[in-house]
């Protein structure tokens, strides 16, 4: 079974994301396929590399970075959320990348389920 | 349906809106969700009646991260992440109430 | 065609306090440029996106909800409303500025219910 899942929020501000992290991981351990993570509005803001959280806490961005070079996870980030905000090729962490919320829509019409994390 | 509900009671109304409107399926309760399925909350009540009506599931993670895991009502069931993960595949779609 | 599938958005939230109402749109235009099903749900505060005669200028935003009524040029036809959201709000079908379907709690939510994609913003 193919997942699609829509982060809406930030790291750290919200749950949101450490959910839908968890998620990504349960589908897998079930040898299920995580077709996509779309990031849009504040979600977009999961996706730089700028982010230095203290070295007690879970470094969020790193985990998505890692699940997506592990697993072959396509990790999209909404292209006009993201430049609304500051995020752009540049400060973009490894295994991102940013297009249109077409891929967004692709993932609700290829997955088998889209799976919705936000506030 | 899946109805997924990530905020208290006391503060959103995402879970009155999903009671008010859906007619039946199930309710998974995450994040701050997980407090309206504790014993003697003041939505505990609405929980039981929606019993009823919907099956209703709370995140074990986020009830033992709030220190609620102890307060469970009975009949909601609890489930961990992959509970979660099989809960929308036995759905044909599910609904975040953001 | 077997590509087409039924994507309800569900608007709960009022526009300009946040951005979920605007950038719900966005999506909306998308999703019907990918000729799929679409249908707008407009319940608890999501109603007043649907306000007539909503004024920005001293806000300095982008004043949206002409969108709304340009969603027809979309193929975007199937809005819907619940009665006891505008109730609720003191709101009838003449203070929006689109033509819409009022529907009851109950009829909203069969109707959630037979579609294929739920998106809540």
């Amino acid at each position: 079974m193919k997942f699609g899942i829509l982060v809406n929020e930030g790291p750290y501000q919200h749950q949101a994301s450490d959910t839908a992290y968890q998620f990504c991981k349960a589908v897998l351990a079930k040898g299920w396929q995580v077709q996509r993570v779309f990031f849009y509005h504040d979600g977009v803001n999961n996706a730089t590399k700028l982010t230095e959280p203290p070295q007690d806490d879970r470094n969020i961005v790193q985990r998505w970075s890692r699940l997506a070079e592990e697993h072959d996870i396509d990790l999209v980030v909404c292209v006009a959320a993201a430049l609304r905000r500051g995020i752009r090729e540049d400060n973009l962490a490894p295994g991102f990348r940013i297009s249109g919320l077409g891929q967004l829509v692709e993932s609700g019409i290829q997955a088998d389920r889209l799976v919705v994390f936000g506030d | 349906m899946l109805h997924i509900i990530n905020k208290s009671p006391l503060e959103r109304s995402a879970l009155d809106s999903c009671l008010r409107t859906a007619g039946g399926g199930a309710i998974l309760l995450i994040e701050d969700a997980v407090y309206a399925a504790t014993r003697g909350h003041a939505a505990a009540a609405r929980i039981e009646e929606a019993l009823a009506r919907f099956a209703v599931y709370a995140l074990t993670p986020d009830l033992a991260a709030r220190g609620v895991a102890d307060r469970l009502i009975d009949g909601v069931t609890p489930v961990d992440y992959g509970g979660f993960v099989e809960l929308v595949a036995e759905h044909p779609a599910s609904h975040s109430w953001l | 065609m077997s590509n087409v599938k039924k994507f309800v958005f569900v608007n709960r939230k009022a526009p300009y306090g946040t951005i979920y109402a605007l950038e719900a749109l966005e999506v909306v235009l998308i999703t019907a440029a990918f000729d799929q099903d679409v249908s707008l749900v407009f319940m608890d505060d999501g109603v007043y996106q649907l306000k007539r005669g909503q004024q920005t200028q001293a806000i300095e935003n982008k004043n949206f909800s002409p969108v709304y009524r340009a969603l027809e040029g979309y193929d975007v036809e199937k809005l819907y409303v619940e009665r006891e959201a505008l109730a609720a709000r003191a709101l009838t079908e003449d203070d929006l500025l689109v033509p819409v379907t009022v529907l009851s709690s109950a009829e909203l939510g069969a109707l959630i219910d037979s579609q294929d994609v739920v998106l809540s913003f």
